[in-house]
Parts: structure tokens; C-alpha cells; sequence
């Protein structure tokens, strides 16, 4: 792998603002290795090559008049391709959106730009972002970088899969029920969903609304803290989105301008916070009832093994038992099915997008295009959806579940009130072979066991690699915060990232290298 | 225990849903339902006596702005995209008789 694509982004940013290297040498760099791979991994839908060098341009413009161009100059970012952007295709991966242009940025999207960072396209992804393994996507199947014959995991399989083989430096997700950190954990990067409302929504085409959040994914944590505090902060266009004043993650955690200042947001933090990478005293709750039944022995013994490697450096960590685990997937899928059935029904064939042809009358064409628009998944959930919320069944199903919500919220408050974190792993195995979920919905869906109750709960947490399994395949260790307790995740992910001297990208990017080397 | 999916519930989805639920569709559609409803009904085991349902994780409040006209006119934009537009208004199949 080319030495340019090695390094982190803000060491890239800063060479970029230093006038060391161009804007346009990362560009050409990425988009070499991302052509090289895409033919095997098809991890994105639509590549910008013409916006990434116009943009690479304009930061080369401003650094060559002795400008700053931002803490992202040059960065490539790999967008999912749910999120809105100007002028360029944004399909969801449907048939309904084949051929939707934006004529509005994504909120997200605003920043990154606003930091310097650049598009390099839209990754692939499951349809609507409904699915856990990438294969529902119109344009075909994403593959993992680390055994092509696997899936990278879903809903974010393409930005989690460009960053893993470094065809980006650093990508965006959007994150439901798992979406960010199931497919991190399947391809060995860091993915973080962040507490509800840090992150404007404002542009990601809407799955379930209350659930959706938009993170970063990235090679390691000190960018993926970066690009966190580039992203988050208010945004009057989204009302659920809060005007978050503590979001310097990226410069809290950079190594470099660490600094005691910060104020500490509770007291079991204040000793911390002085300290980035020290987890001495924090108190993190192995939750012993995801090692049950279902859980893969070898993922079971990695996360446990990341547990005592907190421990080793002076984390206090014991078991807490989180209950009502069982009833998360089917509170879940209640509610993001509802919900989708929803937000679904502005794809009606008339504004945008997709409208089947030859119908005579309203509601037939709307019927006909829906119908042939969306894909078998979509549609098993619109339907679900329209059920719980059908009268009749509106308090068996939808209200009942928002109820097991509600108590699932309290477990958590009660689990947060010992500890100042969670950890657990982030899926029950690692990714699975291409082809074997699809047949069977209920099977996908009981994947997402460890990941839903933290979009119910609206609680921030990180996928970070802790080994792999005897296959090869990478395994996820998660960790949980309190809302609002980004920076201790990130604390502790630093830390526990220090311990293991890093984490590798997959085999693939070497071997990209040695294809390359051949062409010479 | 098996929720039975009769055709007439699956008709009254057509509508909600917006979906034509036909042939080899609606063989599916009963079974992955059924499937899922069973699933789901789970939820039953627990009691929720007392307990309210949770709509908000955040404390909610309404966000209200000023009703101010912002930006320049989207109109030709967003007709752009329309699959058919015609003086300036989306086109729409024939909607009375």
C-alpha cells in the first residue's frame, strides 16, 4: 500500500495545510486503490471522480494562498448512500431512487465539506438501509474485504468495506439498529453511533426516524473522534437534532493538544478527563446476559480477553445483567417497521424518483410503482409496519413495544448509575457467507440482538476490532455510553486501542499493492 | 401459536401499504407476517402494567421557528426531478373519471 494511504487523517490534513503534499495527490492516491478493488468488493453505487478533484482544487486554491483549508483538508470520505448530496446520485441502493439527484446537501454531508473533507463517492449499502449484511441492495452485494465469499454486515456494508481496504480514508453511516457498528465489526474498523440528536438528520433519506442516527466509521479512534466533532452540533432544519456544546471530541483526543481544561461532565470523569488514554477507575459492566445462548464461543472469548486488557490498565470491570434482552428485537422491529411504513409512503411515484409507467388512474400507479420500486425486504417491512399501526392492533403491537421501550430505557439508566460503561460484543458471529441470510428474515434480524437496544435507548456507542476468529475474520468488542458519554467511549477505545498497538486494515490492501506493483 | 393471516387482512394492507399483494407476493407476504407476529408477540410475556409507552428519548419539546420565508425559489429545482411535470406542477394520472 502506497505510503500517502497509510496515514491518519489529521496527520494527512496537516500535510495538506502544510502545503507537504496536495489535496489532489490523496485524491488520486484513493481513487487508484478504490478502482483497483471495486470490481471484487462493489462497495460503492456511485464514485465522484470529477467532484472529488474539483473539491481537491478549491483546498489546494486555499492552502497555496497560506489558508487553513480545515481539519479534514483533503480527506477523502466515503458517503452512504442514504445521505443527500448535492448534484450527485443518491439511490438508497433502490430501484425506486435509481435516478435521484439532490438538489439539497445533507447536514452531515455541509460539514464535511465546511472541514475541508472530500466526497469520494456513495457507498453501497442495503435498500433503505433495511437489512444486516449489505445483500439487499439493488446494485448488487457488497463483499468483505477479508474473505470476498463473506458479507461485510449492513446496513452500512459499503462505507464499513471502503474503509477497511482503504479504497476511503474515512466514511460515513447511518446507524438504526446496528447499521454502523454490526458491518464495522465484520470488516475490523472502528464505528461509533452517537447519542441521539448530536448528529443533524437533516438529508438522510428516513428509515426509522426516532432510531436514526448518522456516525462516523474510520481506521482508528482518534479520526473517528475527529470526523464525530466535524459532523455533530445543532441544526435548526432538524428539531430533533440538539445544540450539543461539548463535541470537541477530535481535540480532546488528539494526542498532541490533549489538555486538563476541558471541564468534566460528572465527578467519576473529572480524574479522566486530564488524561485521554487513561481508564484507570472507570467503571465498565461486562453485560453478562449477552454471553447467553447464541453468542459464538471464539467472539465470546475475543471480547472477553478485551475486557481484561481494560482491566490490566486499571479499569474496574464487573459483570452487571442488563434483562429484557430478548424483547429488544422484537420492541426494535415494531417500532423501526412502524415507522418505516411511514416515511416510506412519500415514495408514491409523483415528486421524485421511480413511477411505473402505463397506469391508468391514481392509486393504481401508485400501487404499480411502489410495488415494482422496492425490493422483497422494504416491502416486508412496510408491511409489518402498516399492521401494528393498523387499527385494531395499534395498542397490541406499537404501543406495546414503545411500553418495553420505555422499560428497556430504565435498565439502561439503572446499569448507568453503577457503571460508567458497558461493554459487550457487538454481533453473536462473524460475517457470515454471502447468500445465507436472505430466505430466512427472521435469522437476519436476530443478528441485530446486541446493537437494537441502544438505538432505543438513544445511548452513543463504538464497534472497535478485538481479534479474529480462527477463519481470519475480524470480531468487535462494543461499548456503550451514557447519553452524552461520547468522550468517555472514545477515552476508553483510546486506551484499549493503545494496548493492542493498533488495528490492521484488512489483507486486501497489501494485496492491492503487489497488483499494482505488477502494471510497473 | 400461529397468528392466521386471512386474505381479507391482507387486502386491507394492500391499501394501508400501497402494495399490490399478488400471486407468489401474497403466499409470502402470510407467511413472513405470520412469522413475524409470532415474533413479536413475544413482547406479551412482559407486563407492562402501569408502564407508559415512550415515544421521546429526549425530553420533548416542540420546536417552533418563525413562519419567515427563507432562500430563493426551488421550484424548477425540485420539478426537476419530478418523473413528469408540466406548467410548473407535478403531473399526476387521471385522478376523476
Amino acid at each position: 500500500m502506497k505510503e500517502i494511504l497509510r496515514w491518519p487523517a489529521a496527520e494527512l490534513a496537516q500535510k495538506i495545510n502544510r502545503r507537504e503534499i496536495k489535496a489532489k495527490e490523496a485524491v488520486s492516491a484513493y481513487l487508484e486503490q478504490l478502482y483497483a478493488l471495486e470490481p471484487e468488493l462493489n462497495s460503492f453505487v456511485t464514485v465522484d471522480e470529477e467532484g472529488a478533484y474539483a473539491q481537491a482544487g478549491r483546498i489546494d486554491e486555499l492552502t497555496q494562498s497560506g489558508k487553513n483549508a480545515g481539519p479534514l483538508a483533503g480527506v477523502p470520505v466515503a458517503v452512504k448512500d442514504n445521505l443527500c448530496t448535492r448534484g450527485l446520485r443518491t439511490t438508497c441502493a433502490s430501484r425506486m431512487l435509481e435516478d435521484f439527484v439532490p438538489f439539497y446537501e445533507a447536514g452531515a454531508v455541509e460539514r464535511l465539506r465546511a472541514a475541508g473533507a472530500i466526497i469520494l463517492g456513495k457507498t453501497n449499502m442495503d435498500e433503505f438501509a433495511m437489512g444486516s449484511t449489505s445483500e439487499t441492495s439493488a446494485f448488487g452485494p457488497v463483499k468483505n474485504p477479508w474473505d470476498i465469499s463473506r458479507v461485510p454486515g449492513g446496513s452500512s456494508g459499503g462505507s464499513c468495506c471502503a474503509v477497511a481496504a482503504a479504497q476511503s480514508l474515512c466514511a460515513l453511516g447511518s446507524d438504526t439498529g446496528g447499521s454502523i457498528r454490526q458491518p464495522a465489526s465484520y470488516c475490523g474498523v472502528v464505528g461509533l453511533k452517537p447519542t441521539y440528536g448530536t448528529v443533524s438528520r437533516w438529508g438522510l433519506v428516513a428509515y426509522a426516524s426516532s432510531l436514526d442516527q448518522i456516525g462516523p466509521i474510520a481506521r482508528n479512534v482518534e479520526d473517528c473522534a475527529l470526523l464525530l466533532e466535524v459532523i455533530s452540533g445543532g441544526d435548526k432544519r432538524d428539531s430533533t437534532c440538539l445544540d450539543r456544546r461539548d463535541v470537541d471530541f477530535g481535540r480532546a483526543f488528539a494526542r498532541t493538544s490533549a489538555s486538563p481544561q476541558t471541564s468534566p461532565q460528572t465527578s467519576s470523569q473529572a480524574s479522566l478527563q486530564a488524561c485521554p488514554e487513561d481508564v484507570r477507575g472507570l467503571r465498565i459492566g461486562i453485560v453478562r446476559d449477552y454471553f447467553d445462548e447464541g453468542l459464538d464461543g471464539e467472539v465470546a472469548a475475543a471480547v472477553r480477553r478485551a475486557a481484561q486488557q481494560l482491566r490490566d490498565q486499571g479499569a474496574l470491570v464487573e459483570e452487571v445483567d442488563l434483562s429484557l434482552v430478548s424483547y429488544a428485537i422484537p420492541a426494535y422491529y415494531t417500532i423501526a417497521c412502524a415507522e418505516a411504513s411511514s416515511n416510506l409512503a412519500r415514495f408514491d411515484g409523483v415528486k421524485y424518483g421511480y413511477r411505473a409507467g402505463a397506469e391508468k388512474g391514481l392509486h393504481p400507479m401508485y400501487r404499480r410503482t411502489r410495488t415494482e420500486g422496492f425490493g422483497t425486504e422494504v416491502k416486508r417491512r412496510i408491511v409489518l409496519g402498516s399492521f401494528v399501526l393498523s387499527s385494531g392492533y395499534y395498542e397490541a403491537y406499537y404501543e406495546k413495544a414503545l411500553r418495553v421501550k420505555a422499560m428497556i430505557v430504565a435498565a439502561f439508566d439503572k446499569a448507568f448509575s453503577r457503571f460508567d460503561l458497558l461493554l459487550g460484543p457487538v454481533a453473536p458471529t462473524t460475517a457470515p457467507l454471502l447468500g445465507q441470510t436472505g430466505d430466512d428474515p427472521l435469522k437476519m434480524y436476530l443478528g441485530d440482538i446486541y446493537t437494537v437496544s441502544v438505538n432505543l435507548a438513544g445511548l452513543p456507542a463504538i464497534s472497535l476490532p478485538c481479534g479474529l476468529d480462527s477463519r481470519g475474520l475480524p470480531i468487535g468488542v462494543q461499548l456503550v455510553g451514557p447519553r452524552f458519554g461520547e468522550k468517555t467511549i472514545l477515552q476508553a477505545a483510546r486506551a484499549y486501542e493503545k494496548a493492542c498497538g493498533g488495528f490492521a486494515l484488512s489483507p486486501m490492501t497489501e494485496r492491492a499493492e503487489k497488483k499494482g506493483g505488477m502494471k510497473v | 401459536m400461529a397468528q392466521e393471516i386471512s386474505d381479507k387482512m391482507i387486502d386491507e394492507l394492500e391499501i394501508l401499504a400501497k402494495l399490490d399483494l399478488s400471486g407468489e407476493e401474497r403466499e409470502r407476504v402470510r407467511k413472513d407476517l405470520g412469522q413475524m407476529l409470532d415474533y413479536i408477540g413475544r413482547m406479551n410475556e412482559l407486563d407492562t402494567e402501569g408502564v407508559e409507552p415512550l415515544y421521546h428519548v429526549m425530553p420533548a419539546v416542540n420546536v417552533f421557528r418563525e413562519d419567515e420565508e427563507t432562500g430563493s425559489s426551488i421550484r424548477e429545482e425540485i420539478l426537476a426531478g419530478a418523473p413528469e411535470a408540466v406548467d410548473g406542477c407535478f403531473r399526476v394520472p387521471r385522478t376523476v373519471e
